[in-house]
């Protein structure tokens, strides 16, 4: 598809002194990149330092790491119909200085995303305001009303990546059935959110926690039902899926089983639910609310062992905008979600310095991986692939502060987090779109 | 069953450096978290209390010319009466604002009408509200001391002392004694209070529902969950009923009425099955015929207008330890 970052890329740049890290192919080592004309044009070692044209620069990477961008599949934007929380725009701003250089918008705004139009209206948006790749994914049912099929054939045609009713599950099986068949006709994913509507009337996990502090509960089991049929429509219908964001560590299992079976099915994670427990709600704190529910330690860890074996594929940020009017308020009465673009890769970072899973597996999961399941390009470090790139150092300490964020809404649920590793700079298509220090180049 | 009898009264933590402990207590939210010396403490200082309502001048001016303000965002007559009465027993300028009705439906927000408050300089604000941990919101967002009257399912901490209060003018002691809350525990902050206060303070806490009404992981608060009235009663020393929220009931959690009435309302069979001294407890409003039978509710060994009465000796002793903590008790 078209690349949306407006204006002609730089002619060429080259990173010399960089330690290359590239998932998709394991390769973990010091060199240099030449990019020429927003497309990575040659990887190795002492490449030539001149350049052909006028338009060449060269920026030293002081041994820090080059990786490919983050590719995040889960991305709420309050545009159309919610600027006050977040615009295409400020979305794109904090996923610039976050390292992400491409992301799935959701089609949860106001109106839906169900209609070709409307896919086109945010691809030209971003195209107009957005210096990283927005990529909109449009939703499942019309209206998200969960009873009648939008338009699968013109919306790919329009541009999106995905179909999915966002953060709404399908509660019709009839529905989803219907939908992974034919969806399957056009080689379009579904991704489906995976929380039974009728056993999640709770705000945060069911267990012990939530009794002491009063609060209904979200049993693991309205995931893990959801999860089940869904595998079992996938089963009859040979369509694609993807399960955007698990919480539990059945839903593992469950995942691992269809994986088996030969599924063409994927799963994400919440970088929340892979780093935080239900224990973090501590005194009603509803920047800890969110959807799917922060869940038991026991949880979390199986997650972790998911990421290591290949069951769980993608990390994303389920980055959710909320503003004061939605958070600031009793714990039960509070929206879900968190803001996560500008956290997703020290939070991601943490599985690593936590020596839980390996750096390269970390990234895979936050690019490689994305990027194949979505039919991007993006993702990787190799010859003629799109210069989508992060620079990053993978020890600085910092701490992360609300008011230094970027996204129009502040409600993080890692305000005041020591973290460990940074985004130094973020390059789309060749050029600079976010740097630590001012010489943009 | 009542007594005024003060010898009964056995101190959990008898030396003189316990009974009147260097605590300042900043508000009351929940009973989670407190010290059971303080909790004693504030149960000594309540049977102060209980002497200033019964004389027939009811005042005990030590709070004059401060104001409290009843923040109360559920109705509740009774809840709201006992803490005026409180206040007014201390002297205390008491304002009620029946939130139900007012500025809500105009859509200002909770944090908005506590903070408008807060501008009025109140002393002392008692909030109840349908969302759990709303105390805790407010008491970030104000100056004065704030007393949880009850945040949704979570706690509701001046219930558990007067319940404490009861319990121990009648029995003598809190400590060894085997108490059993029944009925609708999943929604209940007044068991929630009392499991934590009990268990404070010594006591055997059984919980007895059926188990659509017992929440998720209760027995990590300490509790043995039972689930029916005949497994569980026997051996109990008192046994402490919850109000079913009947509107919420029917069809969802219990099939009906009478079929919650029949396996576990509270009558004479069942009491029997309990200790003979054994004392009947519920926080009131009853649902007569629902989760106890009239002659139980009315009958010797029920102490619950006792509780009423304690309700304002334990809000009066909590607003003085928060809003004048550093004069003694007499």
């Amino acid at each position: 598809m078209k690349r949306v970052i407006s204006s002609k890329p730089p002619r060429e740049r080259l990173f010399i002194n960089a330690r290359i890290l590239d998932p998709e192919s394991g390769f973990d080592g010091h060199g240099d990149v030449l990019v020429r004309k927003g497309k990575i044009a040659k990887i190795g070692k002492s490449l030539p330092r001149d350049g052909a044209g006028r338009d060449f620069k060269i920026i030293d990477c002081e041994g820090q790491v080059l990786a490919p961008g983050l590719v995040d599949s889960r991305v709420f934007v309050g545009e159309p119909g919610g600027e006050h929380r977040e615009t295409i725009k400020s979305v794109s701003k904090a996923a610039a200085a976050g390292g992400v250089t491409s992301l799935v918008m959701m089609p949860d705004t106001d109106p839906v995303i169900d209609d070709a139009a409307l896919v086109a209206f945010v691809r030209q948006t971003a195209a107009e305001k957005s210096r990283v790749n927005i990529l909109p994914a449009a939703a499942l049912s019309r209206g998200l009303g969960g009873s009648q099929m939008s338009e699968f054939g013109l919306l790919k045609e329009a541009g999106a990546v995905a179909i999915t009713d966002g953060r709404r599950t399908v509660a019709n099986a009839q529905l989803m059935r219907r939908a992974l068949t034919y969806a399957g006709d056009f080689g379009a994913l579904i991704m489906a959110a995976t929380q039974e509507p009728s056993l999640s009337g709770g705000v945060m996990n069911s267990g012990l926690s939530a009794t002491r502090l009063g609060l209904p509960g979200i049993p693991r089991e309205a995931e893990i039902i959801a999860l089940e049929r869904d595998m079992r429509l996938v089963a009859m219908t040979s369509g694609r899926y993807h399960a955007s964001c698990l919480s539990t560590s059945t839903s593992m299992d469950i995942i691992k089983r269809a994986k088996d079976a030969g599924l063409d099915v994927s799963a994400g994670a919440a970088i929340a639910n892979l780093t935080l427990n239900e224990q973090d709600i501590g005194p009603y704190r509803t920047f800890f609310r969110l959807s799917p529910p922060l869940r038991h330690e026991d949880d979390r860890l199986a997650m972790l062992e998911a990421l290591r074996d290949g069951s769980l594929d993608i990390i994303v940020s389920n980055h959710d905008p909320q503003d004061e009017d939605t958070k600031r308020l009793p714990f039960a009465e509070a929206a879900d979600g968190a803001v996560g673009l500008e956290s997703l890769l020290a939070a991601s970072l943490r599985l690593y310095h936590s020596e839980d899973v390996p750096l390269l597996r970390v990234l895979a999961c936050l690019t490689a991986s994305p990027a194949r399941r979505l039919g991007l390009k993006c993702g990787r470090l190799a010859e003629g692939a799109p210069a989508d790139m992060i620079l990053f150092d993978p020890d600085e300490p910092w701490v992360l502060r609300d008011k230094d964020l970027r996204s129009r809404s502040r409600n993080t649920s890692f305000e005041g987090a020591r973290m460990q590793g940074r985004i130094l700079r973020t390059i789309v298509a060749g050029r600079t779109v976010f740097s630590r220090t001012p010489d943009h180049a | 069953m009542s007594s005024d009898n003060q010898n009964l009264r056995i101190d959990e933590t008898a030396a003189k450096a316990f009974r009147q402990p260097p605590f300042k207590l900043d508000h009351l939210l929940g009973i989670e978290g407190l010290q059971p010396f303080q909790i004693t403490h504030l149960l000594d200082k309540a049977e102060d209390m209980i002497a200033v309502s019964r004389q027939a001048k009811k005042a005990r001016p030590r709070l004059e010319g401060r104001t409290l303000i009843n923040l109360f965002f559920e109705n509740s007559t009774r809840t709201q009466s006992s803490f005026e009465i409180a206040g007014k027993r201390l002297g205390m300028d008491v304002v009620n604002m029946a939130i139900a009705h007012s500025s809500v439906k105009k859509g200002e927000t909770l944090l908005d009408t506590a903070l408008t408050l807060n501008a009025m300089r109140p002393d002392l604000l008692v909030v109840r509200h349908s969302a759990a941990g709303t105390a805790e919101l407010l008491a970030q967002k104000v100056d004065c001391g704030v007393i949880n009257a009850g945040d949704g399912a979570h706690e509701h901490p001046t219930q558990a002392l007067l319940d404490a209060l009861t319990i121990r003018r009648s029995k003598g002691r809190i400590e060894g004694l085997t108490v059993a809350i029944c009925g609708d525990i999943a929604h209940s902050r007044v068991a929630r209070s009392n499991i934590h206060l009990l268990n404070a303070l010594g006591a055997q806490v059984r919980v007895i529902a059926p188990s659509t009404l017992l929440p998720s992981g209760i027995e990590g608060l300490g509790v043995k969950a039972y689930r029916s009235m005949e497994k569980g009663l026997p051996g109990c020393d008192v046994i402490m009923m919850l109000r079913l929220q009947v509107e919420r009931m029917a069809g969802a959690f219990v099939p009906s009425l009478r079929e919650y009435y029949r396996f576990f309302g509270l009558n004479a069979e069942r009491v029997a099955l309990a200790n003979k001294d054994a004392i009947v407890m519920h926080p009131a409003p009853m649902n007569r015929g629902v989760e106890i039978a009239s002659d139980i509710a009315d009958g010797v060994q029920s102490v619950i207008f006792e509780q009423v009465e304690m309700g304002v000796a334990v809000r009066m002793a909590v607003m003085e330890a928060i809003a004048a903590p550093g004069e003694t008790t007499t």
